[in-house]
């Protein structure tokens, strides 16, 4: 993962007024990474994305975007990253292929061009048969893929999306998803996708940020945030035996890999890295104890996500 | 430069093809249409002006009468237009021009995209002034046109200059409306309540300036039925100067210079009233030059408020945050 970096914050903070939306933010992102930018609302996110544009000055600190220092050269920074706001909006009068050709256009895409990009955009995200409709006719969700088409008909290295699944239903969140994951794959574009809803960015992203307060708590991908979080333990087995005794614990903790077991009354709580359910079963059984019952639950990212919300 | 080409050529469309514009082209039609055939229209008065030229200068410009005639009624063409269509254009195309692309989401698209901020901007107040110019320029031809076919007396090349320059200040004065429309939309998150306050400051200009002006007038120098004429001539005085606060007084001013030269703005008649102390009070037309030259504060004016309109909802939008929240 020598990758180079794509966005690179120094020190970025922003002071609206007395509240501090971003606090001294060191966010770096490699090229080819899909993102995932988690936080409860109001922590920061957005504020982040609009200064990665440009949009907003940043109170002190710098961004880099791609080499390009999105306060003094935000055109640049435009023209490579693509964005999608949260509340995106379309001229709802006008049809879905005017409003991508319009934006085309704006990006300086010469005029043959632009009707072949429309025409090939409209497919990918699967609006081909709607093309001379007019927006406002769109559903939500249809409206989310246009707005990824936004992004896609200027063929962009850095794709930003605001909490892109906002208020579509649960299929049209993975079709919208898959999608995503696979153009990023396809074109080997970078993906920062802001959410708060953890498994949807677990869906997709190889990198994860989780932003309270202003402040970037953690930072990698999903199975070294759990590791480290958890204190290495990503599979907690709950065991249910006829009787516990000291030889099975002892047994059990000899088990390559567990990390604790935990006695709960009549229960035990083991603690592991790995599933290691055909080996505790084993070991068990060579202890003469009986087994009943043997439940794995693998951390979700969830535990971690309510864990570091609590911590803030 | 091409970004701002793009957004132009959009918003033009935009004008065209919205039912605010079609509505207001309507309006423009109806305009032409009312001015000749109306009951005070052109027509009866200028068949009445040309048997009976008994004004002197009166058969002088006739075509230009075709615009100017008031008949009976006090509605004239000048005073239509200037008091309700080129300000019900301009606060139309403008009132939701930045506030409704805020609201619905478009702006933040729109400024992701790499051009630069103003563009959006600049691109929005120029296809408004231009679809101004477009009205503009339609409602004189329509009338021309129908004009002509009616009094068979084809303009003079005086009278063609003297429309054109009718048009360049139509939408000087139509810029005007529009940027104060768009400073509204700038600095007012709701379209609704823009849409109101320009149409206070249109209704305050058309109904209370000229209370206003009056009451300044009779403060600042006030008559009765003792007062000396130089009393009088001082209360008209101060009067016609507070006027020219409103713009639709400014622009009534200068286009009845423009389209009227035989006749005489009040402050004109004032000047020659105070210098011959109403003796030879001189009935001639003016010449263009200097029709233009009495009118050239006001176009002046009308370049520069405008353009103070433009700079301040510029500066603003420059420096505002565009959230889609």
């Amino acid at each position: 993962m020598a990758n180079k970096l794509i966005v690179e914050t120094k020190n970025l903070t922003k002071v609206y007024d007395s509240t501090t939306a971003v606090d001294n933010l060191n966010l770096h992102i490699e090229e080819g990474d899909l993102f995932g930018f988690l936080g409860p609302n109001g922590a920061g996110k957005t504020t982040t994305i609009l200064m990665l544009l440009g949009l907003t000055e940043p109170t002190s600190g710098s961004v880099n975007v791609a080499g390009y220092d999105s306060t003094r050269e935000p055109l640049k920074v435009k023209s490579i990253a693509g964005y999608v706001p949260e509340k995106v909006g379309f001229y709802e009068s006008l049809t879905a292929s005017y409003n991508l050709a319009y934006i085309a256009r704006l990006n300086n895409l010469p005029e043959d061009v632009v009707k072949k990009r429309v025409a090939e955009t409209l497919e990918i995200v699967g609006l081909a048969d709607k093309a001379e409709q007019p927006v406002g006719e769109f559903s939500k969700g249809m409206k989310q893929r246009l707005a990824f088409a936004d992004i896609l008909i200027k063929n962009p290295r850095v794709a930003i999306l605001d909490e892109p699944t906002s208020g579509i239903d649960p299929e049209g969140i993975n079709q919208l998803l898959d999608l995503i994951a696979k153009i990023a794959k396809e074109r080997k574009m970078t993906v920062i996708m802001s959410s708060h809803q953890l498994h949807q960015v677990q869906r997709i992203c190889n990198q994860i940020g989780i932003m309270v307060r202003g402040r970037l708590l953690v930072k990698g991908s999903p199975n070294q945030l759990g590791k480290d979080s958890l204190g290495g333990s990503q599979f907690k087995i709950e065991l249910q035996l006829t009787e516990i005794t000291q030889g099975i614990i002892d047994a059990i903790n000899r088990v390559k890999d567990v990390i604790s077991v935990d006695r709960m009354e009549n229960r035990l709580l083991v603690g592991c890295s790995k599933d290691l359910r055909p080996q505790i079963a084993r070991a068990i059984v060579e202890a003469n104890g009986l087994l009943v019952e043997m439940k794995i639950q693998s951390y979700a990212l969830e535990d971690i996500y309510l864990k570091y919300f609590k911590e803030a | 430069m091409r970004g701002l080409l793009t957004v132009f050529n959009k918003e033009l469309a935009d004008y065209f093809i919205s039912w605010r514009g079609i509505i207001l082209f309507g309006v423009v039609l109806l305009t032409a249409v009312f001015a000749i055939y109306g009951p005070a229209g052109a027509l009866q008065n200028i068949r009445a002006d040309l048997t009976s030229t008994s004004q002197f200068g009166a058969a002088q410009f006739v075509f230009l009468r075709l615009f100017t005639t008031s008949g009976q009624s006090s509605l004239s063409f000048l005073y239509f237009v200037s008091a309700f269509l080129i300000p019900i254009i301009g606060i139309a195309f403008g009132f939701d021009a930045i506030n409704s692309e805020k609201n619905s989401g478009t702006l933040s698209r729109l400024l992701s995209q790499p051009i630069y901020r103003d563009t959006v901007f600049n691109g929005k107040f120029f296809a408004g002034i231009t679809t101004i110019a477009i009205m503009l320029t339609s409602i004189i031809l329509l009338i021309s046109g129908l004009g002509l076919s009616m009094i068979g007396v084809p303009p003079s090349s005086e009278e063609v200059f003297r429309l054109f320059l009718f048009i360049v200040m139509g939408t000087l004065y139509g810029a005007f409306w529009l940027g104060l429309a768009m400073l509204f939309s700038t600095f007012l998150q709701r379209v609704a309540t823009s849409a109101l306050a320009t149409i206070a400051v249109w209704i305050f200009f058309l109904i209370f300036m000229a209370m206003i002006s009056t009451f300044i007038a009779n403060t600042m120098a006030p008559i009765n039925d003792t007062s000396t004429t130089q009393e009088i001539f001082r209360n008209i005085e101060i009067q016609i100067t507070a006027s020219r606060a409103s713009p639709i007084f400014l622009f009534q001013e200068a286009t009845t210079v423009i389209l009227a030269p035989g006749e005489r703005t009040a402050s004109e008649l004032l000047q020659l009233l105070q210098q011959s102390s109403g003796g030879g009070l001189i009935s001639s037309t003016l010449p263009l030059g200097q029709s233009i030259l009495t009118i050239w504060p006001h176009i002046v004016t009308f370049i520069a408020i405008p353009t103070m309109l433009f700079a301040i909802s510029y500066y603003k939008f420059m420096r505002e945050e565009i959230r889609s929240t």
